[in-house]
């Protein structure tokens, strides 16, 4: 159900990311943008702890009058970045967290391919698909 | 692709040519002018529509599911057979090949008119005679499964599953021979070539299915998605051993493997060993593809995921890149015939489950779990438990005698070791509890295993997986010793021994709590353990769901939630489980004694204290919720026992217990509970105890079983809400599932 979802490196620069609705896709690239400072923050305050202590669903980063912000960041600083509408009430945390848990099953399937580079874009079919399932089905 | 050809063929068993004609409307074949490959698609699943007698309409496609696969008259001519095959691995495959496959084709079946089901029976008589009839009917188990053609069943069943329709297409099972797979194999590569002309489906129906499958497959082998439902993994494997002689274009043939298995042992000679991603990234980077295609090929040939090449793994990769070499298209799914489970073709069931599994894994609202690295979650676990459970929503919760005679107590070890030993996730329905069917969550299986205690504790049937269960199996045990009537001696019961349990330990501890009321605790340790923890995540669906009424026990629970939770921990030594002395010991007055344990516990939770002791089950049991049945039984045993007071609760679970206090009032299941409980309480006095002499004993015990009650309570609306919150969870997706399952061939 997410309407947007993206994959940022550690070095903060978009490794993925898709949108549902193709138009306004500037917007949703936006939002990301503006939610790695969150998520920056958020690593921060809870890094003063071990990593391994350190939660990687981060929960919601912002709400905005549409669009909620969900954040997830994995052990290597990979973030991942969920926008859902906002209403989609029937939207649970535990739903949010099992989406992120496919993604970054997902995520990891691709570092497992060794014709993938870390720091390449993601082109993986399976990723995609997995992607696509989760996104809002608007057809 | 012009399918009327197809489509008479196919639609030998439908009823009408009217129906023909819908069913191009609907897919849209008419308006198309054509059939494209998802019209046929669509076209096949209305026909299984059609022949299975549902309304003609587009929602069918989706809404009905287990549609038997379409009948079509196949014909015993090889080369319809191969189109047949080809045509049918083109269109749902996926469908559920859910046991009617169809039949045999029949010599000379009707092509039109014939009643599907009718036309099912020749056809299986024909089947004999064909070794790869052209419709794929699992029924028929061809005399020999040929390695090859297991690939192909495979393959085609796994099919083109780029359009998962759910229902279930036609099934045709490329069979393959054999032997002609190298030559087959070597054509396909050669040439794809247009699906032969169409009046080879009209002879369908009378040529036996012969060879291979050849050109069909190129076409298909780009749309084939290996949707492989596990039920198409069942009629696969049966299709295999229909000795089809329908090769798979992606079937391996026995020179090609040679080669591969040549190259592998360059790389790496130990043939069970493993190649290492790099190493096979070198390899083939040398065939100079480009290196998405090469990253492609990848993710559908390491099946495991981990990152290192099989030998079957490897000759999967290296048959893809040999065929991406020579113009086919890569599929979109890994092809049955590339699966790693190849090499284990006289198994059907292990060629079923790779199918199986790999459908699974291709749909697309579920991630397969094969590798993910989850995080642990426990909403994750116990929608997964869930799942697996038989008994989904059902919790059985297995009534334990808590005050466990000698001889119960060793039924009960019996059945715990027993029980250990059984699938966590499989319904404890040996347990003769009534009261089980609540726990939804994973009510300890392994308690409703353990505590089938002949004495009619209701068994709970949860699947939990959780040790707790195991924990609680323990701690029942033990509750059982102590709950012997004989020691009533109201000396304070030994500490609980477990406190250590973890998930279980909330269910031991319930079952210590009980325990110690009128348990004694002779094995003392083992109570107190379990009480200690109050609610570690239980999965028990304790809470008061459940429903199902203590059959044996009287007391049941009248308004009783059967908790039946997670009893599992029927344990008789669980006099914790307060729901089974809730309901129990009131209503049944003693039925068990092992009820009494818990109903001691209970009725500490329960603030019906004042009662006697039963009433403090009661209480008790109603904070469980889980047992009711053991509850009830147990606290009128309990309560007899009366002497033995609940052994104080492990340090850890008095401390839960005040919580619990705190929480008392929140537990709204619980009040009704208490209603009921004061129900059964007032039975109680029925229930026989010698409480004479056990006055302060049971005063004593009484208390500690508020202290359980209420430890319990609170372990018992946590655990409900976290049973809700899994059920909502899970609820949303499977309608996320549904929603995503239509569009997802779109």
């Amino acid at each position: 159900m997410a309407v947007c979802i993206a994959v940022i490196a550690k070095e903060n620069y978009p490794l993925y990311i898709r949108s549902t609705p193709m138009e306004n896709e500037l917007k949703f690239h936006y939002m990301v943008h503006t939610s790695l400072d969150v998520v920056d923050e958020k690593i921060s305050a809870m890094g003063k702890a071990l990593v391994d202590q350190r939660e990687l669903y981060l929960g919601l980063l912002y709400p905005t009058e549409d669009y909620k912000v969900y954040g997830f960041v994995t052990n290597s600083k990979v973030k991942l970045v969920m926008v859902v509408d906002s209403s989609n009430t029937a939207l649970r945390d535990n739903e949010i967290r099992s989406m992120f848990r496919k993604l970054h099953n997902s995520y990891t399937d691709v570092m497992c391919n060794p014709f993938y580079n870390p720091g390449d874009r993601i082109q993986s079919r399976a990723f995609d698909n997995m992607v696509t399932s989760m996104m809002i089905q608007v057809c | 692709m012009a399918e009327p050809a197809v489509l008479t063929s196919a639609d030998d068993q439908s009823t009408d040519m009217t129906f023909l004609f819908g069913i191009m409307e609907l897919c849209g074949a008419t308006r198309l002018g054509y059939f494209g490959r998802s019209q046929f698609y669509i076209a096949l699943k209305l026909v299984a529509v059609a022949q299975s007698g549902f309304p003609l309409r587009v929602e069918s496609i989706n809404t009905v599911k287990d549609l038997p696969l379409p009948r079509f008259v196949a014909s015993k001519n090889e080369q319809e057979s191969r189109h047949a095959a080809s045509y049918s691995s083109d269109s749902e495959n996926q469908g559920s090949y859910s046991g009617v496959i169809p039949p045999p084709p029949g010599r000379g079946q009707v092509k039109k008119g014939s009643i599907s089901h009718d036309a099912v029976q020749p056809r299986a008589s024909a089947d004999q005679q064909e070794p790869a009839s052209p419709i794929v009917s699992p029924q028929q188990s061809p005399p020999t499964s040929p390695h090859t053609w297991r690939k192909h069943n495979r393959h085609s069943s796994g099919g083109n599953n780029e359009r998962p329709l759910a229902g279930p297409g036609p099934f045709w099972s490329p069979f393959g021979e054999a032997q002609s797979g190298s030559s087959a194999g070597d054509t396909v590569w050669s040439g794809h070539s247009p699906p032969p002309p169409q009046e080879n489906w009209v002879s369908f129906a009378d040529t036996p299915p012969t060879s291979t499958l050849l050109t069909m497959h190129p076409a298909s082998v780009q749309d084939q998605t290996t949707v492989r439902t596990v039920a198409s993994a069942t009629t696969a494997n049966e299709i295999r051993r229909q000795s089809s002689s329908y090769d798979d274009p992606w079937k391996i043939t026995d020179e090609q493997r040679q080669y591969y298995i040549n190259q592998f042992k360059t790389i790496q000679p130990d043939l069970n060993g493993f190649i290492p991603g790099s190493a096979a990234k070198e390899f083939f980077t040398k065939s100079k593809l480009p290196i998405l295609e090469l990253s492609h090929i990848w993710e559908l040939s390491d099946f495991d995921k981990d990152g290192a090449l099989t030998l079957d793994e490897f000759c999967a990769a290296f048959h893809l890149v040999v065929a991406r070499k020579n113009g086919y298209d890569l599929p979109e799914k890994l092809p049955e015939s590339l699966m790693p489970k190849l090499i284990d073709l006289e198994d059907a069931a292990d060629v079923g489950d790779q199918p199986g599994e790999v459908g699974y894994s291709g749909s697309p609202a579920e991630a397969p779990p094969s590798k993910s690295p989850s995080m642990p979650s426990l909403n994750q676990t116990w929608p997964e438990l869930n799942q697996s459970s038989e008994d989904t929503a059902i919790v059985h919760p297995v009534p334990i005698r808590m005050t466990p005679s000698k001889i119960h107590m060793q039924e009960m070890e019996l059945k715990r070791t027993s029980s250990d030993h059984t699938n966590p996730t499989s319904p404890l329905l040996v347990k003769p509890s009534d009261l089980s069917e609540e726990n939804k969550i994973n009510s300890t299986v392994k308690f409703a295993s353990g505590n089938t205690v002949a004495d009619g504790y209701s068994s709970s049937d949860s699947f939990t997986s959780d040790p707790e269960q195991i924990g609680s199996n323990v701690t029942r045990q033990r509750s059982h010793s102590g709950t012997s009537p004989d020691n009533i001696a109201p000396p304070p019961p030994p500490p609980r021994p477990q406190p250590s349990h973890s998930r279980s330990s909330s269910l031991d501890m319930n079952r210590t709590f009980t325990v110690t009321t009128g348990l004694h605790i002779h094995t003392g340790q083992q109570q107190a353990g379990v009480v200690a923890h109050p609610p570690a995540v239980p999965p028990r669906p304790q809470p008061s769901q459940a429903p199902g009424p203590v059959a044996h026990r009287p007391v049941d629970a009248d308004g009783l939630m059967t908790h039946t939770s997670t009893s599992p921990q029927q344990i008789p030594e669980q006099p914790n489980f307060a729901d089974f002395s809730q309901f129990e010991v009131l209503a049944a007055s003693n039925v068990n004694e092992e009820q009494d344990d818990e109903a001691e516990k209970h009725a500490e939770v329960l603030p019906v204290e004042k009662a006697s002791d039963s009433a403090s089950s009661l209480r008790v049991a109603k904070a469980d919720s889980k047992t009711e049945e053991k509850t009830a039984a147990s606290v009128p045993a309990n309560v007899s026992k009366g002497t033995a007071p609940l052994a104080p609760p492990p340090k850890p679970v008095r401390r839960r217990l005040k919580s619990e206090d705190e929480l008392r009032p929140d537990v709204d299941e619980h009040t009704q509970k208490t209603g009921v409980l004061a129900a059964v309480l007032a039975s109680q006095p029925s229930i026989p105890r010698s409480v004479g002499k056990d006055k302060k004993a049971i005063q004593a015990s009484i208390r500690r079983n508020k202290e359980t009650n209420t430890v319990l309570a609170r372990l018992n609306s946590e655990l409900q809400q976290q049973l809700k919150d899994v059920l909502e969870e899970r609820i949303s997706l499977e309608v996320q599932l549904e929603q995503l399952r239509p569009f997802s061939h779109l």
